[in-house]
């Protein structure tokens, strides 16, 4: 939690990144934009996701259809928070010569964005009627 | 590199910079999808005005992001080799990303 903090400094401090070890190859910096990029794309899916719920699932009892769309827009909100602090600390280890940083967001979005699917299904199945 | 160089291109044989463009493009879409659908909701809806109002300020942060992604696109076209960008553009698409999510939550509360 400490280290997520002084992340979120680094967000708003990028000459603080620039000032660490040597400037990396341009295209591994280049490939870790793409990657941020791509999951901001995942964020953007995830929000117009919760859209979707709302708009295409009129029939579906008010407390479903608003608890699924609030929670696929948190979760491309967070998404999207942790897709720029992990590329601040990619490219603090490039700079650093460091290994990249491990994370389990990837396998516990898998598992949210599965629940979410499974309780979909279940919703759209059993609870036409409310 | 040298004879990528030597033949007088000056680009990256790799087109680098050319896939990064593209996706900031492809992210561009993918935000105009989310205000296709957040104007969808008002317009389907009936909408209440704070729907409305919510929908507007989607509109307004996908300008932003729009304006966000010109500017690095821009940046990207400007050198041969550019570095990672300025973390203002990744910070600035974020901020547009979660508050179009705010904006939506609104949406469907609204709604």
């Amino acid at each position: 939690m400490i280290d997520f903090v002084r992340n979120v400094r680094l967000w708003f401090a990028p000459a603080e990144v620039r000032q660490e070890g040597t400037t990396p190859d341009y295209r591994f910096s280049l490939a870790n934009e793409r990657t941020f990029l791509a999951w901001l794309r995942t964020a953007l899916a995830l929000i117009g996701g919760g859209f979707a719920v709302d708009q295409f699932l009129p029939d579906l009892r008010w407390g479903w259809r608003v608890g699924l769309a609030l929670a696929l827009l948190a979760a491309g909100a967070l998404c999207a928070l942790r897709a720029v602090d992990h590329w601040v600390r990619c490219e603090r280890a490039m700079r650093r010569g460091e290994d990249l940083p491990v994370s389990r967001f990837p396998a516990l979005l898998s598992a949210v964005v599965a629940v979410v699917a499974v309780a979909m299904v279940v919703v759209v199945l059993f609870g036409w009627e409310g | 590199m040298s004879g990528a160089d030597a033949r007088g291109a000056g680009r990256d044989p790799g087109l680098q910079p050319e896939r990064t463009r593209l996706a900031w493009r492809r992210t561009t879409l993918a935000s105009t999808v989310v205000v296709a659908l957040a104007v969808r909701a008002v317009s389907a809806g009936g909408g209440s005005a704070a729907g409305i109002v919510a929908c507007a300020l989607c509109c307004a942060w996908w300008l932003g992001f729009l304006w966000v992604a010109h500017r690095r696109i821009r940046g990207l076209a400007a050198v041969s080799a550019p570095g990672a960008p300025a973390a203002s553009y990744a910070v600035g698409a974020v901020i547009c990303t979660v508050a179009m999510a705010v904006c939506g939550a609104v949406l469907v509360g609204a709604g």
